[in-house]
């Protein structure tokens, strides 16, 4: 069985492992509460430049110093920014831990010098270019602006164009000394990790943390403004599309709400992306190309995603199918209930998919360190694997009750010709 | 049948690659890792893309997704439903050669799954009124293809690289799906079905003789039959453009490698890997890091049984996508003018760590001893492919280089604007 330790450092610092010496690899990362919610309009973007920024090397190592090193250590290394946090991590061997621990612990005291600014500068307009090019076409994150507002969760992780143009390295610098304070972040391992060696070298690397300089809060933006470069209507129109693209939005439960279990499962049975009632409808039959719901959970809320892809001569005839198929669970109960054989059914699958990313110590890394981040909370695979099987047809027929008998709803849709929206 | 076993003795996987051959044609692998909870198994066979006649783009796959839709004692949605219920995560897929099902799953639902599987290759339905609904989740598929711009670069770069036949995407086209029938399906299945050169590579932990076993029962008296001759490779030198107004430039370019199982191999993809492996590799730090040209640039080995080439991408706005094309062919051709030891290096710790990291997933390692059987003949153990690469030496990437420079370039544009291959 692996073993959970945790502690907290002087510099507010907080450690987290789940440790098991009979695994061939170590996975470690920073989690930081740092993400585009956090963001005010001028920066816009900024979590996610500031993410790059950080493989650009600190006052001990060059820009490539820093790729050079995480090359050698021979892992998967990378980072990504959410709404919420920046998650910095590599996959070593057990023998790299030492070194690994070194470099990242290193990366997070950037030095964000001016030149590496403007050229990272360039290359994030290219990623953002580049998202600009693939399905769906920013539709999801239309949605997101639509549904909570384009500020807090709903601010595009990317930023703009125009925001990210306009970005200055000394907002960047408040930025960091304002969100990457070490009571924001959480240090996780796991897999075949050395915990005392690992809280001996983090104590040493990180003991100037505690004098990071402090920089006030930024002016608050005007709520009867839009921010630079955001529109929020809801047709997104797009060139020679030859798929349309749906994508609704309701409220659903946050990470802290016991009723998220009972919700996957009940929107595995009603619409997974294999074997759900909503798969045998639209996909088996080559109705749509995608038709899938799922569930997604932030700290203090949450909402549920409808996806529908298909050719847009179909669109509404498939929309209309998903959501009768959505209403008569909870219309027609006596008729359309989930059984027992569609719960047994998600749950084995659930559960299935739980052991076997166990296996990477990699995988297990992200549900260590984003809860601990965000809840305080340790999960093992047991404890998931308890509540998943816990999980009954009460439970996700009230939570059917609760979630998908809404009035109003958010309706995105990227196409070569938008039908209108109703 | 005949036996062999394979024993490596330094890596942690410390027991044998075990196989057989039964009979019929079929080969059993089985690599027993009991520090898992789970298993894996990958079942190819020789039923792919080279396999459909030339008129009818698009039948293997569509026949891999019939077999699905019913097979023994179970209907389509039984089939999907005892997977589900065991936890076992199918998967299928169309190469040029080959079309496999592959599956991981907690250990114990090793022997359904795989009887499952035995009824699906063996005993499908195959039901005439399910094909439109087949076909149109087939549409789908090109429909998507359609707006994405960098699969249709680089779906057309293969047809170039490998020629049109070979190179043929396992998709099919709109004309060829609206053309296939039920006999079609019929047709490839009874052909092409079959033990002869098929295999069922398994992972995980298991027993060896439990599995071999299991194998022979459910698998042992399937029918042999006909396998085709390989497809040639006919590609040559071209560039093509797609006009798009699409906000990046997307570039896809190809030259002529060798096949996994090369005595150079190993060797050429360390040159390739000093190229483009990893965030301190040439192209990701000269492109990228240094010049914030594009945000994805890379370069990868793809081997067939009778060809290769090494494929690259780049993605950037059309302002500045001549100068990014013009940068990376740039080092590709002087790839080996100031080539330094450390980068060997660290492409082989990288190489190292990786199959190591190979024990912690027994599909991963399910789906690589079907590849090695395919390609080589044979598996390679973890030892054996540490030891190939171990041995490499700095003097070896730049002999092969100066030798084989690359040539032959296949290039694929898709944005506002032509480029054109600068020497």
């Amino acid at each position: 069985m692996p073993e959970f330790r945790q502690t907290t450092l002087a510099n507010g610092l907080r450690v987290v492992a789940e440790i098991d010496t009979r695994g061939y690899s170590a996975a470690m990362g920073y989690f930081v509460r740092a993400g585009a919610r956090d963001e005010v309009d001028r920066e816009s973007g900024l979590s996610h430049f500031l993410e790059h920024m950080m493989f650009k090397g600190t006052a001990r190592r060059s820009a490539a110093d820093v790729n050079r090193e995480l090359d050698e250590l021979g892992g998967q290394s990378n980072a990504y920014t959410s709404e919420e946090q920046t998650v910095y991590y590599a996959t070593v061997l057990p023998k790299f831990q030492g070194r690994l621990i070194d470099l990242l612990t290193d990366m997070l005291s950037p030095a964000l010098r001016d030149d590496d600014f403007e050229t990272e500068r360039q290359v994030i307009l290219e990623e953002i270019a580049k998202y600009e090019d693939q399905p769906p076409f920013g539709a999801f994150e239309r949605a997101m602006e639509r549904h909570f507002s384009p500020r807090g969760l709903g601010r595009r992780v990317l930023g703009t164009s125009e925001s990210i143009k306009a970005m200055t390295s000394s907002d960047m610098r408040a930025y960091f000394n304002r969100r990457y304070r070490p009571e924001n972040i959480v240090l996780a391992a796991s897999g075949n990790v050395d915990f005392d060696g690992l809280i001996a070298d983090v104590e040493k690397l990180t003991r100037h943390w505690a004098g990071r300089g402090t920089s006030g809060s930024p002016s608050a933006d005007d709520p009867e403004t839009l921010p630079q470069g955001i529109r929020v209507d809801a047709n997104l129109n797009i060139d020679d599309a030859s798929q349309a693209y749906l994508v609704k939005m309701i409220p659903g439960p946050s990470i802290r709400d016991a009723d998220r279990y009972p919700l996957r499962m009940l929107l595995s049975v009603l619409a997974d992306d294999g074997g759900s009632r909503l798969f045998w409808e639209l996909i088996d039959t080559g109705r749509a190309e995608i038709a899938a719901m799922w569930s997604q959970e932030f700290i203090d809320d949450g909402a549920i995603f409808s996806y529908l892809v298909c050719a847009p001569e179909e669109i509404d005839t498939n929309e209309h199918l998903m959501d009768d198929l959505l209403r008569r669970v909870t219309e027609k109960p006596e008729t359309f209930a989930v059984d027992k054989a569609e719960l047994s059914q998600a749950i084995g699958k659930a559960t299935s998919a739980c052991i076997m990313g166990s296996e990477r110590p990699g995988n297990r890394l992200f549900g260590i360190g984003s809860r601990w981040l965000t809840c305080g909370e340790y999960q093992s695979t047991d404890d998931l694997l308890a509540l998943y099987r816990g999980v009954t047809v009460e439970s996700v027929m009230q939570a059917a009750e609760k979630y998908l008998a809404v009035a109003t709803q958010t309706r995105v849709i990227a196409s070569a010709k938008p039908s209108p929206v109703g | 049948m005949s036996n062999s076993s394979t024993s490596s003795s330094a890596t942690s996987i410390a027991s044998a690659v075990q196989s057989r051959t039964f009979a019929n044609g079929l080969t059993v692998l089985v690599q027993p890792m009991p520090w898992l909870r789970t298993a894996a198994f990958s079942l190819s066979l020789p039923a792919g893309v080279e396999n459909e006649p030339d008129d009818r783009p698009g039948l293997a796959s569509l026949v891999c997704e019939m077999v699905q839709r019913g097979a023994g004692r179970y209907s389509s949605r039984e089939l999907v439903a005892i997977q589900d219920e065991l936890g076992i995560d199918g998967s299928s897929g169309t190469s040029s050669r080959m079309v496999s099902f592959g599956a991981a799953m907690p250990a114990e639902s090793l022997p359904t799954a795989i009887g499952l599987y035995a009824d699906v290759v063996r005993r499908p339905h195959l039901p005439a009124d399910q094909l439109d609904d087949a076909r149109l989740m087939a549409v789908q598929e090109l429909r998507a293809i359609e707006d994405e711009p960098v699969s249709r670069v680089m779906r057309r770069l293969r047809e170039l690289h490998y020629g049109d036949r070979l190179g043929r995407s396992a998709t099919g086209t709109m004309e060829s799906l609206e053309s296939i029938t039920q006999d079609d399906v019929r047709g490839l299945f009874a052909e092409r079905y079959h033990a002869t050169d098929s295999v069922l590579a398994v992972a995980g932990n298991v027993i060896p003789e439990a599995v071999f076993q299991l194998a022979e029962e459910t698998l042992g008296d399937w029918r042999s039959g006909d396998v085709v001759p390989p497809v040639p490779a006919t590609g040559g030198p071209a560039t093509e453009h797609m006009e798009s107004s699409s906000s990046q430039t997307h570039i896809g370019f190809s030259f002529d490698s060798i096949p996994y199982g090369h005595e150079d191999y190993f060797v050429m993809r360390a040159g390739i890997g000093i190229l483009s492996d990893g965030m301190s590799s040439r192209l990701f730090d000269r492109v990228r890091e240094q010049r914030g040209l594009c945000y994805t640039v890379s370069a990868s080995c793809n081997s067939l049984k009778q060809a290769a080439g090494v494929f690259g991408y780049a993605g950037t706005t059309p302002a500045r996508a001549q100068e990014t094309l013009d940068v990376t062919l740039h080092e590709i051709h002087h790839l080996i003018d100031d080539l330094d030891p450390h980068e060997l290096e660290r492409w082989k710790v990288r190489i190292q760590s990786s199959l190591i990291m190979e024990q912690e997933s027994s599909s991963s390692r399910a789906s690589s001893m079907a590849n090695d059987w395919l390609q080589l003949g044979r598996v390679m153990t973890l030892d054996e492919l540490e030891t190939a690469i171990e041995s490499i030496t700095l003097d070896q990437v730049q002999q092969y280089y100066r030798i084989h420079r690359p040539k032959n370039f296949r290039l694929v544009t898709s944005g506002p604007h032509e480029l054109k291959i600068n020497s």
